[in-house]
């Protein structure tokens, strides 16, 4: 057991794991267990805990309310696009251009509006993520208002699931390093993080663009499994409804945002069966979430095994927070 | 030559000026005083010196370099580090992290080894780790170190924040009303840790204090500061002479 404690023993345990989970879908889905539509769930699945997790970095990480995710979104998904279907690039090309695009609009946009703080750069990237929407709407080139139809379907199960693992991946290991103390030290006080040596402008501009890297990477994934894109998919209530998992899930945690990512999607594919109602059981279900859990469904904790083993010997139960 | 040398500063906030023409000078290995009455304008010369505020006239020399207006973290990159009237910390962080952000401007390894793993990040965090558990001793908090940083009582937050500024390495230290909120006793020890402070790591401190019997049994030489002017400078028993700082300031003999 103790090698099992060490790095490399930790490493193992996780490959195994993952490799384990990626076998087993992998199944499901080639022996046909899993039909069309729970595939469909499956992807969205994916691509909200890429951008659940991806806008948490911003948001709950550094502290740095960001409405724009949608937008870097898009542009993820129309530069991949231009890439495979109209110029008949491989996949993996559409990939890393559709990210890089992405990451350059967040750096674009995040130098001159990360001064602003709070409601002012929540609204200056609402603003900036419409931008974008409006720009593509006016490209003819991408289809103008109607679109991109007949993106072929790249996205698969393994791509997904590379994505999944690669964003939180990195996140994780950038949070849980001095980069990521620094990040953090601006969410609690930005002053006292700068006075103590931190260029907190540079912090935010690296948490703005790696978050928007992902969302970028989302919005490859989604073009290429759902065969059509058009600006209007990437409006602001995309942005919303990723925030909406951000804040259930808990600002600043990771697994949070990844347990809130799955509900949420599961929540939405179950309420399907009641168009009449849906909209109204899905937000009562957040309000009712917010009452009792103020702070998300995991606070700022991260789910670990540890932790998982202490709850299970009963030695210390609660997630309460002070 | 002075470690610190403040000529002609100038800071006015809307037509009140709330600093004008300070000049101060500060030699290595010195410990310095600056008094005053409410709303005299220590904090904003604070405030200036660290680069919370940018001056509007007069230039702020250390090291034989003008710092006025340079951001803070590049400030705190030359060595001035300091703690606020109102303790600043990262309440939700443990007490060991507040060390460790501290030490993240001289982070020894590169953003990619962070995110890839390398091997030169677990062995920078280990430095990393050893060296901030190295000041939490020098404070007793090391017992603490796993503490949320709000839960300490506030004595040990101000020991935690003092700790903290001096992992940056600084070569000034400038502590705001160190003593503000302590009982005679924890004042007393606090008086004899600044000075213990001094002489270890040979540093040049400055400290805004209402406590006069701080000021004047630890500080060698004391500024006096009312409307944003120096109205007296020297030795604690001459200001304490002082007719302009009795009548500004004190009101009554100390």
């Amino acid at each position: 057991m103790k090698m099992l404690e060490t790095r490399w023993g930790k490493f193992i345990i996780e490959v195994v794991a993952l490799a384990v989970i990626f076998t087993l879908v992998q199944y499901f889905i080639t022996a046909g267990i899993f039909n069309q539509y729970h595939q469909i769930t499956l992807t969205s699945m994916c691509i909200n805990i890429i951008l659940a997790v991806s806008l948490n970095l911003i948001n709950g990480f550094t502290g740095q309310l960001s409405l724009g995710h949608a937008g870097f979104m898009a542009v993820g998904a129309y530069v991949s696009v231009v890439l495979t279907k109209f110029m008949g690039m491989p996949f993996i090309v559409g990939i890393i251009a559709g990210c890089l695009g992405a990451a350059l609009a967040g750096f674009v946009i995040g130098v001159p509006t990360l001064r602003l703080k709070g409601d002012y750069l929540a609204i200056a990237t609402l603003g900036f993520g419409e931008i974008i929407r409006v720009i593509l709407q006016n490209i003819d080139y991408v289809g103008g208002p109607a679109g991109v139809v007949g993106i072929p379907k790249l996205t698969s199960w393994g791509w997904l699931f590379a994505g999944v693992v690669v964003t939180i991946f990195v996140i994780q290991n950038l949070i849980n390093s001095s980069y990521g103390r620094a990040i953090i030290s601006v969410r609690e006080d930005e002053i006292a993080s700068e006075v103590m040596g931190v260029n907190t402008t540079n912090y935010k501009v690296l948490a703005f663009v790696v978050g928007a890297f992902f969302a970028g990477f989302a919005g490859v994934l989604y073009a290429h499994y759902f065969y059509i894109i058009k600006p209007e998919t990437f409006n602001f209530l995309k942005s919303f409804d990723v925030l909406v998992m951000v804040v259930l899930g808990g600002l600043g945690s990771t697994t949070g945002a990844v347990i809130a990512a799955v509900f949420v999607t599961l929540l939405t594919a179950v309420l399907q069966a009641f168009p009449a109602v849906r909209m109204i059981i899905y937000a009562l279900i957040l309000i009712l979430i917010m009452i009792y859990r103020p702070q998300g469904l995991m606070g700022n904790k991260e789910l670990s095994v540890k932790i998982l083993g202490r709850i299970w010997s009963g030695k210390d139960g609660s997630f309460e927070d002070k | 030559m002075a470690l610190l040398k403040i000529n002609n500063l100038c800071k006015s906030f809307g037509g009140l000026s709330a600093v004008l023409n300070f000049n101060m000078e500060i030699r290595e290995n010195e410990l310095i005083g600056l008094i005053g009455p409410n709303g005299a304008g220590k904090t904003t010369v604070f405030n200036l010196i660290t680069g919370v505020y940018k001056p509007d006239e007069g230039e702020i020399i250390f090291k034989g370099e003008n710092i006025g207006g340079l951001p803070p973290y590049a400030i705190c990159k030359k060595g001035i580090a300091r703690t606020f009237q109102n303790i600043r910390l990262f309440n939700n962080l443990t007490v060991l992290e507040n060390v460790k952000i501290a030490l993240h401007k001289d982070v020894p390894y590169s953003l990619p080894a962070a995110v890839v793993r390398f091997g030169s990040f677990y062995k920078g965090e280990a430095k990393i780790e050893e060296e901030a558990l190295k000041w939490l001793s020098l404070f007793n908090l090391d017992y603490k170190k796993d503490e949320i940083a709000s839960n300490l009582p506030y004595g040990e937050q101000r020991r935690l924040e003092i700790a903290r500024a001096l992992a940056t390495h600084p070569t000034l230290l400038i502590l705001d009303e160190p003593a503000a909120g302590m009982n005679p006793n924890e004042t007393l020890e606090l008086m004899e840790l600044i000075r213990r402070l001094r002489d270890e790591f040979g540093l040049s401190i400055l400290l805004i204090e209402h406590d006069m019997s701080l000021v004047m049994g630890v500080c060698e030489r004391i500024y006096v500061l009312d409307y944003g002017q120096v109205i007296a400078e020297g030795k604690p028993e001459e200001i304490r002479n002082n007719k302009r700082v009795i009548e500004a300031y004190l009101g009554e003999e100390v």
